[in-house]
């Protein structure tokens, strides 16, 4: 199928895009999620504002404890950004499961953000690091945690009028802490039945100190669970975490769909809960060791 | 780009694309999807169109050398841009590339309707990782579906034009 008809801007300028945003404008970056939808007639905007121009947005920086990434970032600028992958490596090992490289080379970031779908990778990394996202109107600028940004399926807090300028993803503190990813799909690159993100960190005695967890697709937002309780004082190198699958599987309430029934996804959701926790704390003990 | 009212009042905008190499200008609906613009505008209909949503990759083109859903780009989006379609990957003296005369040579299509997608993908993943091993080359074509193959024989196409670009790399006069 094809868009409905549109108004269309395309502003060569930050200032320009925030005037022109008006109530019925949608913003197009990369346009992964967005045209699909327009394509299908699931919307239908009356505006859209083509951002693709705005190359002082195409940044990936790092500095200052965090990887700041600009709403024009491409997802495979990000993925091949090795001081963002050294300063925080649950990014790269996310991306890596963001569709297929041909959608990573137009999709942003910061638009699979701003686009909130429970099922993508970024909302869940960005919930689980406590990031934040940088907004801009004509009225000024305003920072929303990740707490705050995702209220729904394909809801955020961004306002009419609004521009996600960038988002700042906190980077990991090392030493003796680690991330790490698990993820299942039906096939390479479709949308997670479930997924993982893990943050692990060990304690003085070279114990497991506490790990943290966000869930895709497992809820109407990234659902992040607080792991600690389960892990805690367990030997780091230790080959399975059955209290931490166990918290996963009751604390999590997915919902069933035409690709799993919700035993099924609480089930993987256990089983990858083991998986990201092991990846994560095998990264954190390199970084002991090293 | 600039634009203009149309026959049916819609605003009509003028795209100025360098494709295969060729200075290009449509005037077209900000809507117009740039697969439907590649095919419908400047009549290069190797571009096959599948299914609209990005998940099939039968349309995907390179855009300024890097694979893309051209379902999923407004052709007022790639203003400017350089494009490289399926009809632009054999040499001019009609001569076919790595890719191509692998998919020959490997029987890597059957009903053809997926394979512009599949050369161009591989073009670029070749370009980027020219001596894949099997995970890189299943990784390299894993955004792209076809129903007639099976995939062995693309998968063996991918090895096979790895092959043939060293090979013609190795000729005298080393071309690729």
């Amino acid at each position: 199928m094809k868009p409905s008809p549109f108004r269309y801007s395309r502003p060569e300028s930050v200032t320009e895009a925030l005037v022109l945003l008006d109530d019925e404008a949608k913003v197009l970056a990369g346009g992964q999620s967005l045209i699909p939808l327009l394509n299908m007639r699931l919307a239908a905007p009356e505006h859209l504002v083509d951002i693709n121009r705005l190359t002082e947005l195409s940044y990936v920086e790092t500095a200052n404890g965090a990887v700041r990434i600009g709403a024009l970032a491409r997802h495979a600028e990000v993925l091949a950004c090795e001081s963002a992958a050294a300063a925080q490596p649950l990014l790269r090992q996310a991306l890596r499961w963001v569709a297929h490289p041909a959608v990573r080379n137009r999709g942003t970031t910061v638009g699979s953000l701003v686009h909130g779908d429970p099922a993508g990778e970024m909302p869940a990394v960005l919930a689980l690091l406590g990031g934040t996202v940088r907004v801009a109107s004509i009225a000024g600028e305003r920072a929303i945690p990740a707490s705050d940004f995702f209220l729904g399926p394909l809801e955020t807090a961004l306002e009419p009028g609004e521009l996600a300028i960038d988002a700042e993803f906190p980077a990991l503190a090392r030493s003796g802490s680690g991330t790490g990813f698990a993820e299942i799909s039906r096939r390479r690159g479709d949308y997670a039945v479930c997924g993982v993100a893990a943050l692990a960190w060990l304690g003085p005695d070279g114990r497991v100190g506490g790990a943290s967890a966000a869930y895709l697709s497992m809820g109407p937002v990234p659902v992040v669970l607080d792991l600690t309780e389960a892990v805690a004082g367990a030997a780091a190198d230790a080959a399975t975490f059955p209290a931490a699958a166990g918290l996963a599987r009751d604390r999590l309430d997915p919902q069933p769909d035409i690709h799993a029934t919700a035993s099924y996804r609480r089930h993987l959701a256990g089983v990858l809960t083991e998986r990201a926790l092991l990846a994560a704390l095998a990264d954190a003990r390199e970084t002991v060791a090293a | 780009m600039s634009a203009n009212q149309g026959a049916n009042g819609a605003e009509v905008h003028e795209v100025r694309l360098t494709v295969n190499g060729a200075a290009r200008t449509a005037n077209v609906p900000a809507r117009r999807l740039l697969s439907d613009c590649l095919r419908h505008d400047l009549r290069l209909t190797g571009t096959h169109v599948g299914c609209e949503h990005g998940v099939c990759g039968a349309c995907t083109i390179l855009l300024n050398g890097a694979p893309v859903r051209s379902c999923l780009l407004l052709a007022v989006s790639a203003d400017g841009a350089d494009i490289t379609t399926v009809e632009g990957l054999a040499d001019p003296d009609g001569t076919l590339s790595p890719v191509q005369q692998a998919f020959a040579e490997c029987h890597g299509l059957q009903c053809g309707f997926c394979t512009p997608g599949f050369l161009t993908t591989i073009t670029a993943g070749l370009a980027a990782t020219p001596n894949p091993d099997d995970e890189q080359a299943r990784d390299m074509i894993g955004g792209n579906l076809c129903r007639c193959t099976g995939y062995q024989n693309i998968l063996a196409a991918v090895h096979r034009a790895a092959e043939i670009t060293r090979e013609r790399a190795a000729e005298p006069g080393g071309r690729s």
